[in-house]
């Protein structure tokens, strides 16, 4: 049986030949960690001062001051971005074009403006009337409007997949929309959407990382102080190794987790959009 | 409101500057990561475990980081490995190492909705991997995907305002630009705003108008 529909069992000429390609891709892996490894080790990487700043108790305290920052910001724009998308979703299905065209409007334009330029607006533009806006709100208000504004879509989208027959028999029990969207559809749609929502906050836990730039103090930011330090010998390269291992072990605990629920969520649903970078 | 369109007509230079430099960044970004993909794609589909290892890898551990520590790495770290780059090339490597990965996601699920009809029959022709992937499968592949390619391209073209935080004098980096010579930041952001939107527009026509040729009935 062949699991592929590219390519059939290899007989014995095929399997001498992917054996082949097989040790070749291992060497050229192994090339390139030996290269990698020399350069760490010509530039001295490796050199004990360079790490020994994870030793100190102030370092550590400044690294795990910077994860809550982040998780702080995350977990804020988070829950602000459920509920915008919830509030949003519910306008863009609304049967009132009063509510149905702004949202609509919003949703649109909120996506198609860099998230760095919202965040920009959110600092500056109160600025410019006087009136200071921490980074941290700055952060937190980009980050929500722009994936409040995907989560809108991604709630609109997942109501409108239920198959018609579910609202036409509520409808015809005498339920009226709202009850039918909030008995009925929700219920169903939160299992097929829970994957993307997850995968989303995904993508706002990254996006924090934004933050480094209007000099809001979260992880990436703390790594950029740690490793200018002269002291250290500027060990920008551990510190970003380190930083990196913290950013990857969180999202991909949060990606295996959407993941398991898309595959025991829905049998017969189509599978959860690839999250958008 | 004068003074409001006078915030662009005065500041021209470094408007016309900056959108340039996000489109280079953008054109270079987009084929560096189309072709990276590609390549990826065809190393998670091939009948090689060790490369489909590879791929897996690449694909699991760079969409799980952020793109501003791809270019954080690229700018500050890499200098101290010997490896100096200048701004501006950083800045297609960084938008290329990140956006591959969505590409080769995308792509790969495009190869999934091929039925499988079209697999056996090239096969059952005689043709070998590479030409049953790039012959067959691939060409009917992206036609399904070219909507989710266009929005992951999209996507791209806002990363690229990333760049602002590390010396790139793109669309992004104007407004610091601007708060320099005093002009009022409302107007600037309303300007870049729009720049972009002009930038979007296009491209989301032309997934809306490859979206109705090209949709394939299954």
């Amino acid at each position: 049986m062949s699991t592929s529909i590219l390519y059939d069992e290899p007989g014995p000429r095929a399997r001498v030949r992917y054996r082949i390609v097989g040790i070749a891709t291992i060497a050229l892996i192994a090339g390139f960690v030996a290269f990698t490894l020399y350069r760490f080790s010509e530039t001295g990487q490796f050199e004990p001062l360079k790490w020994k700043q994870f030793e100190y108790e102030a370092i550590q305290l400044q690294l795990l001051n910077g994860l809550l920052a982040t998780l702080k910001a995350a977990g804020t724009a988070a829950v602000l971005a459920l509920v915008f998308g919830g509030v949003f979703a519910s306008a863009r299905i609304s049967d009132a074009w009063i509510f149905r065209a702004p949202a609509t409007f919003l949703v649109e334009l909120f996506r198609a403006i860099p998230l760095l330029i919202l965040i920009f607006f959110g600092y500056y533009v109160p600025l410019q009337y006087g009136w200071h806006i921490s980074n941290f709100w700055a952060l937190v208000a980009g980050l929500t409007v722009y994936n409040g504004s995907v989560l809108a879509e991604i709630i609109r989208a997942g109501i409108a997949a239920i198959p018609r027959g579910q609202s036409e028999a509520a409808y015809a029990l005498g339920l009226q929309k709202g009850q039918v969207v909030r008995l009925i559809l929700l219920p169903q749609a939160i299992r097929s959407m829970l994957p993307s929502i997850i995968g989303q906050l995904v993508v706002l836990l990254k996006d924090t990382a934004l933050g480094f730039i209007i000099t809001y103090p979260e992880l990436l930011y703390v790594g950029k102080q740690m490793g200018s330090r002269l002291a250290f010998d500027l060990p920008y390269v551990p510190t970003y190794l380190v930083v990196a291992a913290i950013y990857i072990g969180m999202c991909a605990i949060m990606s295996a987790f959407a993941n398991w629920l898309a595959k025991r969520g829905g049998e017969k649903r189509p599978p959860a959009p690839a999250p958008r970078p | 409101m004068l003074e409001f369109f006078r915030t662009l007509t005065n500041n021209w230079d470094i408007f016309s500057r900056g959108f340039l430099t996000t489109l280079k960044l953008f054109v270079i970004g987009a084929v560096g990561s189309l072709t990276v993909g590609t390549i990826l794609a065809t190393m998670r589909v091939s009948p090689v475990p060790v490369l489909r290892g590879l791929g897996a890898a690449y694909v699991n551990i760079i969409r799980n980081t952020p793109l501003t520590l791809v270019f954080a790495f690229l700018v500050f770290a890499a200098p101290k490995l010997g490896i100096e780059i200048s701004f501006e090339p950083a800045a297609y490597t960084a938008l290329t190492i990140y956006t591959a990965a969505f590409i080769c996601e995308t792509l790969r699920s495009g190869i999934n909705t091929v039925p499988l009809g079209q697999g056996e029959a090239a096969r059952a022709l005689g043709m070998s991997f590479s030409q049953v992937l790039y012959l067959i499968v691939l060409p009917q592949a992206f036609r399904t995907v070219v909507p989710p390619l266009i929005s992951m391209l999209n996507a791209m073209l806002k990363n690229t305002t990333v760049a602002a935080g590390f010396s790139v004098v793109e669309a992004g980096a104007i407004q610091a630009y601007l708060s320099e010579r005093g002009e009022n930041q409302v107007h600037t952001l309303f300007w870049i705003t729009v720049g972009f939107l002009t930038f979007v527009a296009p491209l989301i026509v032309l997934q809306r108008y490859l979206e109705r040729r090209w949709a394939v009935v299954r």
